[in-house]
């Protein structure tokens, strides 16, 4: 057999098991199983093109992959279960990296040697524009979910979004149709591109930022699979279409749940702003202690708790445990609703909670938990705001209205964990505060849970 | 491979990843995507060529950065992965 046919042959088990290992990963009992199948076919494909005969020197290939191990192993391994949203953003981007880096170098390889095509000027444009705005994208999102950056500019002006766009297609026009060995477009348009992501991502956060992960994730598999075009290979064309379709499927699913288009979370207009809380809601708030929560809790028979953003910066996913465990040990039903975008990344409280130890079979997406809150006595929100708003459901004028909610006011008491009563990200007032069977309790989440549970074992 | 084929093999797989991934539980999202991101880093293998074809310097130090952050996307990709979904047949394990 020949090289070639060896490396084809290892590329078409590489494509089955990340097939498989794409099919394992959609479910619990198989999830793990499918990772190892991706990771499996990943080496194999790395094995195979290592005998590649038009690579000469293998230096910097073990320099560079020693490299990437270490620090790819290093983050992995350290990162806190919280940070997670931030390291998912980092490898998504360097994905996207990446495959820019390897059109350029190859598109000018492929030029130097007078091999170049229309096909090939296409692909590696795309590519260029693709990666590079998953690039600076996920950098963008990644210093915003570290909180380090915090501005919102440019939402609300699509002007200048589009007029990014309109440059950029003119550059990949002018790379696919007239110049075949132009080096400079490429350049601008990897500049174009690395704009686009940030003029596209600067004006994203809050509820948003689900949807924002997932579509990058897609991009970074488009840019992959453009990135195939370019090396005319099958491999990177499967893959990365596989990793780009199941990307968009994870998009849809976080749009569907916020009842907003994709174009609109992108491109939409500001919300109109709304002053501090205090003003809205006056003195109609009814603030709660612990040590009343503790005596609610004790006389219930069921309990929903609906963790949000608040639960992950707070860090108050084992105090929550706790919080259930002491609930459960005098026998009151705990179950937890999950909105699909609560926090900053498609299904980021299932991981936080996983990490404090707590039974998935607990959780309750927004289908099940829904019709059990008219069974419930005491609703915790914990950090939650957006995604229980009732002006979704009842205000037709509302930004929000249409988003399907948590119907946490169901529930004969809410309790809802908040360290003030400023507006969520989205900026719009919460008629569920000033509701008459809801309770305000100003705390941090992680506090404030402790609190309660000191005060229900005390008791 | 001809552009026909090349966008053959397109179409299938985009079909093939919408169909594999339409019905997954809210517990898998971020899984899913960790893990669908390390096979993403896929593009690794073009860069390995890139960086090791030893075509000019230019060529060469854009495809080492290239193998560089692919390799971190893949291993760190799927390492996470794993210690994701660990937590949740650890759990499964001590209960039975």
């Amino acid at each position: 057999m020949s090289r070639a046919n060896v490396i084809d042959l290892g590329y078409l088990v590489a494509a089955v098991l990340f097939i498989v290992g794409l099919k394992g990963l959609g479910r619990p009992r198989t999830a793990p199983r499918g990772n190892l199948m991706g990771a499996t076919g990943m080496l194999i494909a790395v094995l195979v093109t290592l005998v590649d005969q038009s690579i000469l020197s293998y230096q910097f290939l073990a320099i560079g992959l020693a490299i990437g191990i270490a620090i790819g192993a290093l983050l992995a391994l350290r990162v806190q279960m919280t940070s997670m949203p931030e390291l998912v953003a980092l490898f998504n981007g360097f994905g996207g990296g990446a495959s820019v880096l390897v059109a350029a170098s190859s598109f000018i390889e492929i030029n130097e040697l007078g091999n170049s095509t229309g096909q090939i000027a296409v692909a590696a444009a795309v590519t260029s524009l693709v990666g590079a705005m998953t690039l600076s994208g996920s950098m963008i999102a990644f210093g915003k979910l570290q909180g380090r950056l915090t501005w919102n500019g440019f939402r609300g002006l699509p002007i200048v979004r589009i007029l990014v766009a309109l440059i950029s297609l003119a550059f990949a026009v002018q790379i696919g149709g007239f110049q075949p060995e132009g080096q400079l477009s490429l350049w601008l348009l990897i500049a174009g591109g690395f704009l686009l992501g940030i003029l596209c991502a600067v004006p994203i956060g809050g509820a948003d930022m689900p949807v924002v992960i997932a579509l990058l994730n897609a991009l970074s598999g488009v840019a992959a699979s453009t990135t195939g075009f370019v090396l005319d290979n099958s491999l990177l064309i499967i893959a990365g279409s596989l990793v780009g379709a199941s990307g968009l499927v994870l998009t849809q699913i976080m749009c569907k749940a916020m009842n907003r288009s994709l174009l609109d979370v992108l491109f939409g207009a500001a919300p109109s702003a709304v002053d501090s809380g205090d003003d809205i809601y006056g003195d109609q708030v009814t603030s709660t202690s612990a040590e009343e929560i503790a005596m609610l809790l004790e006389i219930a028979e069921r309990v929903v708790i609906v963790p949000g953003y608040g639960m992950a910066v707070a860090q108050a996913q084992h105090a929550v445990r706790e919080l259930m465990q002491t609930l459960q040990a005098s026998d009151v039903e705990v179950s937890f609703g999950i909105h699909p975008v609560a926090g900053r990344m498609p299904g980021h409280m299932n991981v936080l909670l996983a990490e404090a130890e707590i039974d998935y079979e607990h959780l309750l997406d927004m289908d099940q938990v829904n019709p059990t809150f008219k069974r419930a006595d005491v609703t915790i929100v914990i950090g939650a705001n957006d995604v229980v708003n009732p002006a979704a459901r009842n205000d037709p004028d509302s930004p929000i209205a249409g988003m399907p909610i948590l119907d946490v006011d169901d529930s004969r008491t809410v309790v809802v964990v908040k360290r003030s009563l400023s507006p969520g990200f989205a900026g719009i007032a919460n008629p569920l505060f000033i509701a008459d069977n809801t309770l305000l309790y100003f705390s941090d989440a992680r506090e404030g849970i402790l609190e309660v549970t000191k005060a229900l074992t005390e008791s | 491979m001809t552009l026909l084929i090349a966008f053959t093999l397109f179409t299938l797989a985009v079909f093939l990843g919408l169909e594999l991934i339409s019905k997954v539980p809210a517990t898998l999202h971020t899984p899913l995507m960790s893990g669908s991101n390390a096979i993403s880093g896929i593009t690794l293998i073009g860069a390995l060529v890139s960086a090791g074809a030893d075509h000019s310097t230019l060529t060469t130090v854009l495809g080492f950065f290239a193998v560089v952050l692919a390799t971190i996307n893949v291993v760190g990709g799927f390492v996470v992965t794993n210690r994701m979904l660990s937590m949740f047949t650890k759990r499964k394990k001590r209960e039975s």
